[in-house]
């Protein structure tokens, strides 16, 4: 009880205190309640609040689609016995063990647009320099790139453990039946491994959604010159830490909160309507 | 059962608790622990050599702190915000952060220590500096590195494209760069820094020398005129036109740095303090053919930066201000300045800068570069306000625009707009 007050109840409680503040500079200095300002603020900000929405949405769902496709496939790779399967299982968990931050620092100095490996691969092959992190249209999509990289393995070993779970039976009393590698996979391995299926969906979609690391190490504060890896999570951090705006970043929290508790009931109602 | 836990959980959190008030009463008996927060910098690696010796005099011993400048800032804004006591001494720029930690009242008045003892001389300090750490009448931090613009270049390629000099004038720079950069195609004629903040302070001395500022220092945004247009162009113009090769909009030093030591740039604009990373051969590919020289001028004149980029401070929520200063005092002693000033960083004490032994192991170029900024130089790199990153923000995007090839006009206009703004906004 004392552990929930002290550690969810009491920021949450404070946060939204300071979400109805002018709260600046310090945290210590004197503040005004100024009522529902900072949301009024917030929500016609369309320069860089709305785009950090837009972006966190874009991040989030393009990496859960990216992640349970891929894991998925690896997945129904692994669970099959092959020659060299305990080395490559080692390999592709590899990225998981690394931390988000270093990982951000590696790829921007491989993606490094003049003396990163990346453009030099590209190079040899044939094809022209491509801006990656650099650009501002593709920043986004490279920040995903790596999360999807990341990541992958972790969905892919959820999804392994369901699998791994389920009887042969069905599956080959339907392929006795006629059905193809696809029939099977959709109409009898996906429907039973779906609570799998969930839970790797609820665990990477709520820590997609709030992903600072990676964003950070690549991009820097503002995510970019033009904020263009931009988060919730950036934007709301540059508040605080940039700007000292400790009232707006409350704000902005807050309804990141809200964000999140809404995907999260949408993903579960969802499972049940199931 | 339920209870269990619920104990557990509270004298877990007990415990800790007991714990850190029996650490209050150790560290006020331990007064001779000095806690010292300071940034990577050259400055730091040469005094940690030297914290023997302090220990030696004063039998104060020194617990650090080291971190990136990014992860220093944000370190302050925590703890100095929450009123930790583990900070006594900190290392800060007073530029960037100076008006927003005093503001907070998060720095110790010093006003009466730098003037207590004569031998230590606090009028030996160069004027601009002191008034970067001194908060309405109040001196809140010692300068302990100045910085000036100059001119990074690369002798070899100067000659072979058949120069004997480098430019005098950013005019001249522009044409030698794309002159080198025809002769030399797999090499940029120019490269500074190109992230929105992180170029804010290098295009300074480009507005200064074309006559510009931020604005008029009395509220007015001065953006839109002709001499902030005139620059904004030729800094990205340089970047633009002669710049790296699917240049980034990211780069702060280290990576502009990297581009020049790695023999990919003619040209390149940055603080005198880092010339060490461009002529060690350790880090540098480039160490025997790298020449310095003063800012090129505009129509304004030269009028390079010069500025105090790092100072020492003392947290007001400290318990232990007393050896804290003492730590200042001997970190920022002539002695200890001249050993810096020797070993590559610029001080902020005018003795030392009139003692011919601190300059001797300096390239001589380098050093009639950094006078000549000292002596033309302006007092600041970025505007003069409390929210510096934010203001750095809107007054640095339009470099970035001029550097992608965007409406530089425009850029220029809603940045005016949104910093005339900003500056209302502070009053």
């Amino acid at each position: 009880m004392i552990f929930t007050i002290a550690m969810l109840v009491f920021p949450l409680v404070w946060t939204i205190y300071l979400s109805l503040t002018d709260a600046e500079g310090s945290v210590r200095a004197p503040k005004e309640i100024i009522g529902l300002d900072n949301y009024i603020e917030v929500l016609t900000d369309t320069a860089r609040f709305w785009p950090a929405v837009g972006r966190t949405i874009v991040f989030t769902s393009g990496v859960l689609i990216a992640q349970m496709v891929l894991g998925m496939c690896i997945a129904l790779l692994l669970r099959r016995s092959f020659r060299g399967q305990g080395i490559i299982r080692v390999a592709i968990l590899l990225p998981l063990v690394a931390t988000p931050v270093a990982v951000g620092m590696m790829w921007r100095l491989i993606f490094d647009p003049n003396i990163g490996p990346a453009n030099y691969l590209l190079g040899l092959v044939g094809l022209g320099p491509f801006p990656w992190l650099a650009g501002e249209k593709t920043a986004l999509a490279t920040t995903m790139l790596i999360d999807v990289w990341q990541w992958t393995p972790m969905v892919a070993l959820i999804l392994l453990a369901g699998l791994t779970s389920l009887s042969d039976d069905i599956d080959e009393a339907a392929s006795i039946d006629g059905a193809n590698a696809w029939q099977r996979f959709w109409s009898v391995t996906l429907p039973m491994v779906w609570p799998s299926v969930v839970v790797a969906v609820l665990l990477r979609g709520i820590d997609a959604l709030k992903t600072f690391d990676i964003l950070y190490a690549t991009k820097g504060r503002g995510g970019g010159s033009f904020n263009e890896v931009e988060t919730l999570n950036v934007y709301a951090y540059g508040l605080s830490f940039d700007y000292n705006e400790y009232g707006l970043a409350s704000t902005v929290l807050i309804l990141f909160f809200a964000l999140i508790i809404a995907a999260m009931l949408a993903l579960t109602s969802r499972n049940k309507e199931r | 059962m339920k209870r269990l836990p619920a104990m557990g959980i509270a004298f877990a959190m007990a415990v800790p608790l007991a714990m850190s008030g029996c650490g209050g009463e150790a560290s006020e008996e331990s007064s001779d622990v000095v806690h010292v927060t300071l940034a990577n910098h050259v400055w730091t690696e040469n005094i940690k050599a030297q914290f023997d010796d302090f220990t030696a005099q004063t039998g104060i011993e020194v617990d650090l702190t080291q971190l990136g400048e990014d992860q220093l800032s944000d370190q302050y804004n925590v703890k100095l915000n929450a009123g930790s006591e583990d900070i006594d001494v900190m290392m800060y720029r007073p530029l960037q952060e100076g008006k927003m930690f005093a503001h907070n009242g998060w720095m110790a008045d010093l006003s009466d220590k730098v003037t207590s003892n004569s031998d230590w001389e606090w009028e030996d300090y160069q004027e601009g500096p002191v008034t970067a750490t001194t908060y309405e009448g109040k001196v809140v931090g010692v300068p302990i590195i100045t910085e000036t613009e100059v001119l990074y270049y690369r002798t070899d390629l100067l000659e072979s494209s058949g120069y004997d000099a480098p430019p005098q004038t950013l005019d001249e720079l522009q044409e030698m760069a794309a002159q080198i950069h025809e002769d030399n195609p797999d090499v940029a004629g120019f490269v500074a820094r190109t992230g929105r903040t992180a170029a804010v302070t290098q295009f300074s001395s480009f507005l200064f020398s074309y006559g510009g500022d931020f604005d008029d220092g009395s509220g007015n945004a001065t953006l839109d005129t002709q001499a902030a247009q005139d620059a904004y162009e030729m800094y990205g113009g340089l970047i633009r036109d002669y710049g790296p090769a699917n240049v980034s909009t990211d780069m702060s030093w280290p990576e502009a740095m990297a581009v020049f030591t790695q023999g990919q740039a003619a040209f390149y604009v940055e603080a005198n303090s880092l010339y060490k990373n461009a002529t060690d051969p350790a880090n540098s590919q480039v160490s025997d053919t790298v020449g310095f020289s003063a800012f090129p001028a505009g129509p304004a004149g030269s009028k390079p930066y010069n500025i105090p980029a790092w100072a020492l401070g003392v947290n007001e929520g400290s318990s232990n201000i007393d050896n804290a200063w003492k730590f200042i005092e001997w970190a920022t002693s002539k002695d200890q300045t001249l050993l810096n000033q020797q070993a590559g960083v610029p001080s902020a004490r005018t003795s030392v800068w009139n003692n011919p032994e601190a300059t001797k192991d300096y390239p001589a170029d380098l050093v009639a570069a950094a006078q000549a900024g000292a002596e033309a130089g302006i007092g600041h790199d970025r505007p003069l306000v409390v929210q510096v990153a934010k203001a750095r923000e809107v007054v640095g995007q339009p470099i970035v625009d001029a550097i992608t090839g965007k409406d530089i006009e425009s850029a220029i206009a809603t940045a005016q707009s949104d910093y005339q703004g900003f500056l209302d906004g502070e009053e």
